[in-house]
Formats: structure tokens, sequence, C-alpha cells
């Protein structure tokens, strides 16, 4: 029975799915982040934490299922080496998904969709950190528009 | 068969429309930098959510 399982199909055939969804899913474990569409996100997700999973059993039997399904040696050599480590005390849970807002020209939603563990040091390292500062100071600007006000 | 005794006035109908009203977006305000956002979403001016520098603005 395939009761109450459910899958966007993302206008694709199954094997254009699964081949796009093994892509997606070795970027996020190269890159950390990957922004996408809302749909494709959460689709993404529910691939990369099995992957994860995967990465925490660890065996041979496992690394061989993963390469099966994200097609990609290096990827879930990253994945079994350095990122499912991280969760070894975390149960599901493993991604998150922020929304930017709707993208010009379709409007679709657009989203960031990024491990929870390990993409924190990378974000700070490509931010540059003047823009850090710059926000930081409009940050006490606005605590002090509002204490002027009261 | 049962059927309605009346014409439904234009009063009635508009009543009723009235609660299908457009109400507008549902727009806040970013606790850093002021701009209005859409709920759940990142700041599109500052780039922040939830107190993180989430992607870079330029």
């Amino acid at each position: 029975m395939r009761h109450r399982v459910h899958t966007f199909k993302i206008g694709r055939t199954g094997a254009h799915r699964r081949a796009m969804l093994a892509n997606m899913v070795s970027s996020l474990f190269e890159h950390g982040q990957i922004q996408t569409t809302i749909v494709k996100a959460k689709e993404a997700r529910r691939v990369a934490e099995k992957m994860i999973t995967l990465g925490k059993k660890g065996d041979l039997h496992r690394r061989r299922l993963a390469v099966a399904r994200m097609r990609n040696k290096d990827a879930v050599k990253i994945l079994f080496d350095e990122i499912a480590p991280k969760y070894a005390d975390r149960n599901g849970g493993y991604t998150r998904i922020m929304r930017l807002g709707k993208r010009l020209g379709d409007g679709a939603e657009m989203c960031i969709l990024q491990l929870v563990e390990g993409t924190e040091v990378k974000a700070e390292a490509a931010t540059a950190p003047a823009k850090v500062e710059t926000v930081e100071v409009k940050a006490e600007e606005v605590v002090e528009k509002t204490a002027s006000e009261e | 068969m049962a059927v309605p005794k009346r014409k439904t006035s234009k009063m009635k109908k508009r009543m009723r429309k009235a609660a299908n009203r457009y109400k507008g977006i549902q727009a806040t305000f970013c606790q850093a930098c002021s701009a209005p956002v859409m709920p759940h979403r990142v700041c599109s001016s500052c780039g922040i959510y939830k107190g993180k520098q989430v992607i870079n603005v330029d």
C-alpha cells in the first residue's frame, strides 16, 4: 500500500526527478547549503535526511546504498566522513529551510536549504565582516530610535 | 424538490460577499533594519533571519 506517501512530482518523470534530487543532495553535502525553490527543497530534504541516516549507520552496505541513490562518490565520502558524525546525537531534523521570497520571472517561492550543523562557520566566512558590522550598527540605531521615541 | 422562495436581494448577496473581501498582505517589519518583510521570510534588504545573517545583500 502506498497510502499517505507524499511526493512532489515537480513536473518531471520519475527518472528525471531522481536524477535531479541526486544532484541537489550531492550539492547540499558538498556546499553545506543550496538555494532552490521551496517545492524542490522540500523534496530534496526528504532525500537528504535519509542519506544522513545512512551515513550515521556508516557501514559498507549503507555506503553503497548512498552511492546508488546520490550517484556521486565524492559527495558520499564527504557525507560519511565529515557530515554524518556531527549528527550522532540528533534524531532527524538535520536540515533547515529558510524562505527568501518570490523569484523574479516566474514568481516561484525561493528558499535556502542548509545543513543544520557546520554551515554557520562557512556562512560567516562567506559574509564580508564589514557587512555584518554595518548591520549591527543599524540594529543599534534602531534601538536608539525606539528609545528616543519613548 | 426544495427551491428558494425568493430571489436573493442585492443587499443579501453583497453582505455575503463582503466576507470574501481582500484583506491585504500581512507584512511585518524586520527587527534588524525595520524594512517591511513577509512573515517567515528572510529579510530581503538586510539578509537577516531569526537574528542570523543568512544571505549577502548588496
